[in-house]
């Protein structure tokens, strides 16, 4: 499952998050979303350390978070 | 044993879930979010009536679940004022830009420090007047270029910037005040906490608070988001250190 | 035994208001009316509101503003040069469709000018101020009971309508004094907060807006259009006048507020002499009573206009009348009052005797 949600539809393609992720998985897509912006991408969601980082930075509140934990 | 997904960070309850106006890369938006954050971790929702500016964040409004209404250039703290005599048990704060505060507003911000009723203002520092087109603000940096400094801010044809935070922290007034910056997560997440002990200083009925957030305007800058985050701290640090320069004894 | 007190007319209409149930009151000092944010300060605490020195006329507005969008009765007063720093807060407050009530001591203009009775603000009240399309109810009461008792009034109408009513006066009505009694008394408990207030969701579904921005054109335009029903009803409803000694007049004095108290004497020396003159005092200058007056063409062969400025409260009788009959005007300012004589010396000049 995914851990790094991101609303493609909320995206402006800032490219904040992409600079401020420790581990590099962020990447601008080449997808247009509705309003005309290439929404952020996570390449490799196993391996988001969940720092938080992203979704500190990300000023449209895009992104939202998760982590798997055993039950 | 199952997995289960744990949140690690949701969007708030008291964020409406619309796209904003703002420009990509625009740091009023993390101030807008951190507002709704500490609205939601405070149980506030229900008390909050916002001030939005008239600048970029004119709108402010259209993006929360809270009540709000829309002051006058410069005008919203002393609308705030006559909100939070009303109603003292509601919290009521006040979201301005630089322009808004520290030029058209200087006489009602002061005054309303000095008061020091429980009031708490978010002051959007981004150098310069976003919604008008890049105009030359208070705090635009001496040599920074504008539509209305082309040149370089001098102080000769100018004057000099004004450091609100360390203004307002001469007063007897307020319980609260910081400069915090929204540059990088790790000043966001500090920028977090102080907002939250401005908007505890008025819960507690401390008294006024106000927290100065360093802000970007990639648009008027003309810099690309991640180069303006560079750029707060490369140039507006300097001159706008970052700090606590008022905490009167019970805010926490 | 009547219940009537010797006050001062600024700390009488203060009183007038606490007892239409304002209960926050925000000013800045200014002359000829500083005894009503004293009186306030004073006499607010006492039943449980609050007065509040604004920085200026700017913030005492702003200040109101914001009470005035959690749905009590608030109210600031201020003379002429203080007014005019308000016109900013006047028009959002009206573009938001949020009550409160200004009362404005009018004193002589331009500029500083003085602190003598005028009533050059007659334009800046009903006519604009500030920017935008937008209306006030403006209530001119000519005597301190009258202004006691219209606080009431203002009150109710602001509420009513959600609109800024204005209350003008002078530094005459403001610094005299006379017997007064409050014969309404409003429970503020009964009062109830508006649904459309912002005081916190408090489980409310939705949240409250208050603005007076809408950036789409046609939005705009229907909002306005919203608004000027509303004015429009007004006019229709509201205008109010007194009409003295009009039965069997052949000409009428039009004068408003102080001068039309002074206008009533000119009107019984006119009749002593045979000369049968009436007046027409406005009460409300906006809505302006354009009915009540057009009723008397035909009646009447002709009016004299007074007043304490130039040619603006004639504005109005001139759109009113038009050529319906002659029209004279007479008028002083700088503060200069004239006395009943004068005016029927200017009356006799323009009317002949008045036969
Ligand atoms: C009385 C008045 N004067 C001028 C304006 C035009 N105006 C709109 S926004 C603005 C500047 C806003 O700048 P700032 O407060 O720094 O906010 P920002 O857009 O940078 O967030 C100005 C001058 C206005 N709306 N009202
Ligand atoms: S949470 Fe941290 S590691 Fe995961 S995508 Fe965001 S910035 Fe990268
Ligand atoms: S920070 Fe937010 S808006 Fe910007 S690129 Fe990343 S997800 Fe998109
Ligand atoms: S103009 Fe500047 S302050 Fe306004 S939304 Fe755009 S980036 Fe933000
Ligand atoms: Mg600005």
């Amino acid at each position: 499952m995914e851990r790094v949600s991101i609303d493609e539809q909320r995206c402006k393609s800032c490219g904040l998050c992409i600079s401020v992720c420790p581990v590099k998985i962020l990447i601008i897509s080449d997808r247009l979303n509705a309003r005309g912006f290439r929404p952020a991408q996570c390449t490799d969601q196993d391996k988001c350390t969940s720092c938080g980082s992203c979704a500190l930075v990300c000023p449209d509140v895009a992104i939202e978070l998760y982590r798997e934990v055993k039950a | 044993m199952a997995e289960q997904m744990k949140v690690i960070y949701e969007r708030p309850k008291s964020w409406a879930n619309k796209v904003t106006h703002y420009c990509p890369g625009c740091t009023h938006g993390v101030a807008h979010r951190l507002i709704a954050e500490l609205v939601d971790e405070m149980g506030l929702m229900d008390k909050t009536i916002g001030v939005w500016p008239v600048g970029c964040s004119v709108l402010g409004y259209d993006y929360f679940n809270f009540d709000s209404v829309e002051a006058a250039h410069g005008r919203a703290p002393a609308m705030a004022t006559g909100i939070k005599v009303t109603n003292p048990d509601n919290f009521v704060f006040a979201y301005q830009g630089d322009g808004d505060l520290a030029s058209i507003g200087m006489a009602e911000i002061v005054h309303a420090a000095a008061r020091g009723w429980p009031i708490t203002v978010i002051f959007i520092n981004n150098g310069n007047y976003g919604m008008t087109g890049g105009q030359m603000a208070p705090t635009t940096l001496l040599g920074q270029k504008t539509t209305t400094s082309p040149l370089g801010r001098t102080p000769q044809t100018n004057g000099f910037p004004i450091r609100v935070a360390e203004m307002l922290a001469q007063l007897d007034g307020p319980a609260y005040i910081a400069r915090v910056s929204l540059d990088s997560p790790v000043n966001i997440r500090k920028a977090k906490s102080a907002m939250r002990k401005a908007f505890n200083a008025q819960v507690r009925g401390i008294g006024f608070s106000l927290v100065e957030c360093l802000s970007t305007c990639p648009t008027n800058w003309r810099l690309t988001p991640v180069e303006s985050m560079e750029r707060v701290r490369k140039e507006v640090m300097p001159y706008f250190p970052l700090g606590e320069f008022k905490v009167v004894e019970g805010v926490l | 035994m009547s219940n009537k007190v010797l006050m001062k007319g600024a700390e009488a209409l203060a009183e007038g208001a606490i007892q239409a149930g304002c209960r926050y009151y925000f000013g800045y000092p200014i002359t000829p009316q500083n005894e009503t944010p004293e009186y306030m300060s004073r006499r607010l605490p006492e039943v449980g509101g609050r007065f509040v020195q604004a920085e200026s006329e700017v913030a005492s507005i702003n200040m109101v503003y914001g009470a005035a969008c959690t749905g009590v009765r608030t109210m600031t007063s201020s003379s002429s040069p203080g007014i005019s720093l308000m016109q900013e807060g006047i028009s959002y407050i009206s573009g938001s469709n949020v009550p409160c009530v200004v009362m404005n001591a009018m004193r002589g203009g331009p500029g500083l000018g003085n602190i003598a009775p005028a009533q050059g603000d007659y334009f800046q009240a009903v006519k604009g101020g500030g920017n935008g399309d937008y209306r006030r109810i403006v209530l001119a009461p000519s005597s301190i009971q009258e202004g006691v008792d219209l606080f009431v009034d203002a009150f109710e109408l602001a509420d009513k309508y959600r609109m800024v009513v204005m209350v003008i006066i002078d530094g005459l009505i403001g610094q005299m004094m006379e017997p007064v009694e409050f014969k309404t008394k409003v429970d503020v408990s009964t009062l109830k907060t508006p649904e459309w207030a912002t005081v916190g969701r408090h489980g409310r579904d939705h949240a409250n807006i208050i603005t007076s921005l809408t950036l789409d054109a046609p939005g705009l335009e229907q909002w306005n259009l919203k608004l000027q029903a509303k004015y429009a009803q007004v006019e229709l409803t509201e205008s109010r006048i007194e009409e003295y000694q009009m039965d069997d007049a052949d000409y009428a004095i039009i004068a408003y507020g102080t001068m039309a108290r002074i206008a009533k004497t000119t009107v019984r020396i006119a009749r002593a002499k045979g000369i049968k003159l009436g007046l027409l005092r406005p009460i409300t200058v906006w809505p302006f009573p354009r009915k009540q007056i057009q009723a008397y063409v035909g009646k009447l062969k002709g009016t004299l206009t007074v007043e304490l400025a130039y040619r603006q409260l004639f504005e109005d009788v001139q759109l009113t009348l038009c050529d319906k009959m002659p029209l004279g005007w007479y008028g002083r300012g700088g503060g200069i009052v004239p006395g009943p004589q004068e005016i029927l010396t200017a009356f006799e000049e323009q009317f002949g005797k008045g036969r």
